[in-house]
């Protein structure tokens, strides 16, 4: 990667989670914004009211750092399998990770659980989905990338049953409202503990895959010319499956389901810096980073309600995806 | 990056090891020795009791029908598939002892089909052949570009090494994952019908790489659907018949008029005719 590109993709992030802190409703000078963070490092003299520090610290710092870090997982995952699939249609959902997350928290909201019950179950539920497809998916100590999608396909729509099950059972007059407004997915109400539970899964994850990310270059050749070449491939596959596993998981019990992302942003990303995953799989990071936290600042100031993030990226993520397909003409650059 | 210091330490040792093998070996083993081998695919026998000795810097031309087995031949010489029974060493150690990263370092295969799905760019697929030298999480560094090169030159594609290889014809495509299998420094280099999809010229040219390579040791085991191939490399032959034990010669002896006749079930008759310029003969074959 070009060393100018590279200051780009680490600044914008950084610059718009800056910006993030000072946008919205209750306005606070940008100035003031890094007094007040500087003040949380050194010491300097209070001249901010208490609530200035509640707001930046414990409401925009959080969801903010949220919306990046899941933007950034997500893009990732969604780089990592499109190389490991061979295929441009794929998102980190495809294994099932989305829909039995789902189904977990439409669970947790069912039993009046508490955000961080929800989160776990959620979490769990996702693992697990995934674990299923995995052993569904197993032929002859191998997991063909055929049979995974498949049996992502059949694990999804059991969990999408499931879930329909849970919101005809739910209270009309309460609980399924919560349950449809949970799905639309939002960053509403992030708190530092929910945050401190999140972020963990989703930075092993990312880890993961920015240390695999040559192999998955080799991957992307196919499976037979990997091996030829000497990777373990199926090793290669189950650690890639566990860290998008962790980050989608992680990512759907926090904020609900965020589609389009994974999707999206690979393909935006390829035509930034190319095919080579050393440069795409942290270049994806950066853009989807900025652009979910962008989408997220859209949500909470556009209008003088919350509007749900998974609508936000859908209507924004659709009309980009169809200007990419008609510039790249359906070509993988 | 490059791998962690104890991925080199696991390198340095399988060197010393290689080097060690290389005293041990008798100075004429042969690279590849397959002895007793059979393989089946369900009830379906592929081959029984086959012996094969091939040589360094060795063209061994794999001839026969459609599904005798030629592929199955070399996916079994090459670990993608397990013999049923039998021994095979490679390069001087048992190849089931061998980790896929240290197979394909002996090892090189190339494949007849390949679909290409990324637009890496030339240089990029050729570098990939260093990956069975590289730690679990290493990418390769300035040295495994240089070898890459090296090979790009070697095979006639180093003026396309920016060009995205998916742009590339079947012919030069085939010819840039030749030059990946050589980064990958085996001593023996498995082709699966490289020249299945390739116009005369670019089968000339992949075939004259193949010449080449041989002549500074690489042993090659190349499959292929046309017979007149064997007689090029003036090497052996391995000529497999359905339903009949393969035979394994020297590929003047071996495919005659009556064994192409026999293996492929067509009239086939072999010609030589003496060269126009300078000594010797050329031998061909064609159906009638």
């Amino acid at each position: 990667m070009r060393a100018g590109r590279a200051a780009y993709l680490i600044a914008a992030p950084l610059a718009l989670l800056y910006a993030s802190l000072f946008i919205g409703r209750f306005a606070v000078p940008p100035l003031e914004v890094g007094r007040v963070l500087l003040a949380h490092v050194a010491s300097l003299p209070h001249t901010w009211p208490d609530s200035v520090d509640i707001i930046l610290m414990q409401i925009r710092l959080p969801r903010a750092v949220m919306a990046l870090m899941i933007g950034a997982g997500l893009s990732a995952s969604g780089a990592a399998f499109q190389g490991m699939f061979r295929n441009p249609l794929v998102s980190p959902d495809i294994l099932g990770v989305t829909a039995a997350s789902a189904f977990g928290a439409a669970v947790a909201l069912l039993l009046s659980s508490g955000e961080l019950e929800l989160q776990a179950i959620s979490f769990a539920f996702g693992i697990l989905g995934v674990a299923l497809t995995y052993l569904l998916a197993r032929v002859y100590r191998t997991t063909p990338v055929l049979m995974l999608v498949l049996s992502g396909v059949v694990v999804a729509a059991f969990f999408s049953a499931l879930l329909g099950a849970v919101k005809y059972l739910a209270d009309p007059e309460s609980k399924l409202p919560a349950i449809t407004y949970w799905l639309l997915g939002s960053l509403n109400g992030i708190s530092t503990r929910s945050m401190a539970v999140a972020v963990p899964p989703i930075l092993l994850g990312a880890a993961g895959l920015v240390l695999l990310r040559y192999r998955l270059n080799v991957l992307a050749m196919g499976e037979e010319d990997a091996r030829a070449l000497g990777v373990r491939t199926e090793i290669v596959k189950g650690v890639i499956i566990v860290c998008t596993t962790l980050i989608t998981a992680s990512a759907v019990s926090v904020c609900g389901i965020v589609g389009w992302v994974g999707l999206v942003i690979p393909h935006w990303s390829r035509m930034v810096v190319g095919p080579d995953h050393r440069a795409l799989v942290p270049a994806a990071m950066s853009i989807g980073a900025t652009y979910l936290l962008f989408i997220d600042d859209v949500a909470r100031t556009a209008t003088a309600g919350e509007i749900p993030l998974g609508i936000l990226t859908a209507i924004i993520g659709a009309p980009c995806f169809a200007y990419l397909l008609r510039r790249t003409r359906g070509s993988w650059r | 990056m490059t791998g962690s210091p104890a991925d080199g330490q696991a390198r340095a040792a399988d060197d010393q090891a290689r080097a060690a093998d290389d005293q041990a070996r008798a100075p004429h083993e042969p690279v590849v020795r397959l002895r007793g081998a059979a393989f089946s695919y369900a009830d379906r026998r592929i081959f029984a009791e086959l012996d094969l000795d091939v040589h360094r810097g060795e063209v061994l031309t794999i001839l026969g029908p459609n599904g005798c087995g030629k592929s199955t031949l070399l996916r079994c010489i090459g670990g993608a598939l397990t013999l049923d029974h039998g021994t095979l060493r490679v390069g001087g150690a048992e190849l089931s002892a061998l980790d896929p990263a240290a197979r394909a370092r002996k090892i090189g295969f190339l494949f007849q089909d390949h679909s290409p799905s990324f637009p890496f760019t030339v240089l990029d697929v050729a570098v990939m052949g260093r990956t069975p030298h590289l730690g679990f999480f290493g990418a390769p560094a300035a040295k495994d570009v240089e070898i890459a090169l090296e090979a790009l030159d070697q095979v006639g594609m180093l003026h396309l090494q920016d060009r995205p290889y998916t742009d590339l014809s079947g012919g030069e495509r085939q010819l840039v994952l030749l030059a990946r299998t050589l980064t990958q420094q085996p001593e023996i280099v498995l082709l699966d019908e490289p020249t299945s999809h390739l116009d005369f010229r670019n089968q000339v040219l992949c075939l004259r790489a193949v010449g080449g390579l041989a002549a500074r040791g690489v042993t090659m085991l190349m499959t292929t659907h046309d017979p007149n191939h064997a007689f090029l490399f003036q090497g052996r032959a391995l000529l497999m018949f359905p339903g009949k034990p393969p035979a394994v010669g020297p590929a003047a002896d071996i495919i005659t008029g009556a064994a192409l006749s026999a293996a492929y079930g067509i009239p086939i008759e072999v010609f030589s005719v003496p060269r126009r310029t300078g000594a010797g003969e050329f031998r061909f074959c064609t159906p009638w």
